[in-house]
């Protein structure tokens, strides 16, 4: 065997380095959990930025294969996973004071290892090549998962939170696991690309593609497989929830395109899934705006309007499994860029949310009434991410989905992009409650004027910095573009 | 020699006697032995797809020894959060797990 073919993974093994070293620090060096020993520093948070500058800077634009095709990697996958690196850097910056409590010291080091073991089952979900490699991904980046929502041991909600999530998801991969043994059924193969040329459409093929997408739906959280996401959400501690809400659910919406572009685009079995997203998307996009409309409590709000913005994220799917006619990767650049967008703005609003929390234990929407009032610079920055997830011209909201919708409106979608516009304007109604409750209502007893501790700031800063400057910054879906037409 | 089809019909049986018992059964544990019951059904159908399918290869069968490694970690994390339910709430009933809802 050829070892050196570890060194091609080198973004996976350097991940695995920073796993390992905190692991070992945490078994050494916090006998003392009075006082958290070294994770009160921020030493988890400096491993991964430098991890992540570290691998994202050479980037390299060598497209290669490892164990015998097992690994495919192509140079979209280095942007995806700096992605989801930075928002992992954000979670770990929300979790700081969640994890400073008392009764969460002598855990810090578990949610750090943890969080990083699903980071890197995303990892290898994304670069696989073989279902083998795709489903251990799938469960690496799952079963921590779980352990994450529950995390809060002592609170009855988190708990529930968990085994509501922990059934759906072992259903849901039961039934992908089906899926995909129909799939090796009829095609004699588990290798992506040796399915992508042996599948003829038949009816055992089509039901097991119809179980793999149920499985994936789950995943994403898309409509007629969403009802795990709000109680999880709602569960869940924050910072977790946020984690979900972006990384999570990126990651598998961007490998969904990615396994359907290699396996199933080819052959006649396209038209077949292109119906059945067809639907999907209508009906996350819809349900998820009308049920988000009432909501009381913030965090089963932000559900909502995430599985509304996971219908926005696969209708990059929609044509993006081919190159377009003018020989851009078009769906699956927009697909990566509107996924880059809303990690700023919703970490943002998540990261409001959280420091809220933290502070003053309020979640409802009522008790954000008067924020303006005491909170003048946190009720701002939530109104501009706000206004990029509904979508509003200056922010990079508004680009993003701009692209997404040609990107579908080229590959011949109009129904489909016509119904999402509405959408826009029903979900602009709902995030503007929120700024509404912010700005205009009174209360008699508003949350109390706070400073938010400095590990907030910082990520306050990058979300902004990210809602702002993306949609300005016109080189970064031109570089996404180049990126895009070498890796399709 | 046994046809292929005799064993997929079982699998299919199996598979879907574990969606049947997810959906109906109302003690968190059923659900969990459920899902078990699903998971060895695609097990069955990946070892007996590679033995009387395409012999040549090995790849039903590491999926299948992968599969159920998987699936003991799973039902081990959900075993722990249902013993983590039970101590707050003295019951493991899948109706009472409705705090949050709606």
């Amino acid at each position: 065997m050829d070892y050196s073919q570890f060194l091609y993974m080198h973004e996976e093994m350097s991940l695995l380095g920073v796993i390992l070293l905190l692991f070992v620090t945490d078994l050494l060096f916090c006998k003392d959990s009075k006082r958290g020993g070294i994770y009160n520093s921020p030493l988890p948070v400096i491993l991964l930025g430098v991890m992540t500058v570290f691998n994202a800077l050479p980037l390299s634009d060598v497209q290669f294969e490892a164990f015998g095709g097992m690994y495919q990697h192509t140079p979209m996958d280095t942007i995806v996973k700096t992605t989801l690196n930075v928002g992992t850097l954000i979670t770990f910056l929300l979790a700081h004071k969640w994890l400073a409590r008392p009764e969460n010291l002598v855990k810090q080091g578990e949610f750090y290892v943890v969080t990083l073991f699903t980071l890197l089952g995303m990892y290898f979900m994304i670069s696989s090549g073989h279902f083998l490699m795709f489903f251990i991904g799938l469960e690496l980046a799952s079963i921590p998962m779980v352990a994450l929502v529950s995390f809060d041991k002592y609170r009855y909600e988190s708990a529930e939170a968990g085994a509501k999530y922990i059934l759906l998801a072992l259903f849901s991969s039961a039934l992908l696991l089906y899926g995909v043994s129909l799939i090796y059924a009829t095609t004699g193969s588990l290798y992506f690309n040796q399915i992508g040329i042996a599948n003829t459409p038949s009816l055992l093929l089509l039901c097991g593609l119809a179980m793999f997408l149920a499985g994936m739906g789950f995943k994403i959280s898309l409509v007629p497989f969403h009802l795990w996401t709000a109680d999880t959400y709602e569960g869940a501690p924050t910072a977790v929830t946020a984690y979900l809400s972006v990384v999570s659910k990126g990651s598998a919406a961007f490998v969904l395109l990615v396994v359907l572009a290699k396996a199933f685009t080819i052959g006649g079995i396209k038209m077949d899934w292109e119906i059945a997203f067809f639907w999907i998307i209508i009906a996350s996009i819809t349900l998820a705006n009308l049920f988000a409309i009432r909501q009381s409590n913030l965090k089963r709000f932000m559900a909502y309007s995430a599985i509304s913005q996971a219908g926005y994220l696969v209708l990059g799917i929609m044509g993006g499994t081919e190159l377009a006619n003018d020989g851009t990767a078009q769906g699956m650049t927009a697909m990566v860029y509107y996924l880059l967008v809303y990690l700023a703005a919703n970490m943002g609003a998540f990261a409001v949310i959280n420091v809220v929390e933290q502070n003053s234990g309020k979640l409802g929407i009522k008790d954000y009434n008067g924020l303006y009032q005491t909170n003048p610079r946190l009720a701002f920055l939530m109104t501009l991410c706000l206004f990029s997830l509904a979508g509003i011209p200056p922010f990079a909201g508004f680009f993003s989905k701009f692209f997404i919708f040609m990107a579908a409106f080229n590959a011949g979608f109009k129904v489909l992009v016509f119904i999402a516009l509405v959408n826009t304007i029903i979900s602009l109604y709902y995030y503007l409650l929120i700024v509404k409750a912010m700005y205009i209502s009174e209360s008699d007893k508003p949350i109390a004027t706070f400073r938010s501790d400095g590990y907030t700031r910082v990520a306050l800063a990058l979300c902004t910095a990210g809602v702002l400057l993306l949609g300005i910054a016109g080189w970064v879906y031109n570089y996404l573009t180049e990126i895009g037409m070498q890796s399709l | 020699m046994i046809q292929i089809e005799y064993i997929l019909i079982v699998s299919a049986v199996m598979m879907f006697a574990g969606v049947f018992g997810f959906l109906t059964r109302r003690s968190t544990l059923a659900i969990l032995l459920s899902i078990e019951l699903m998971l060895n059904a695609t097990d069955l159908n990946f070892a007996a797809i590679n033995r009387l399918m395409y012999s040549g290869g090995h790849e039903g069968y590491f999926f299948t020894l992968f599969s159920i490694a998987i699936s003991a970690a799973e039902s081990a994390v959900a075993i722990a959060i249902m013993i983590n339910i039970y101590r707050q709430l003295k019951d493991t009933t899948a109706d009472k797990l409705s705090k949050l809802k709606w």
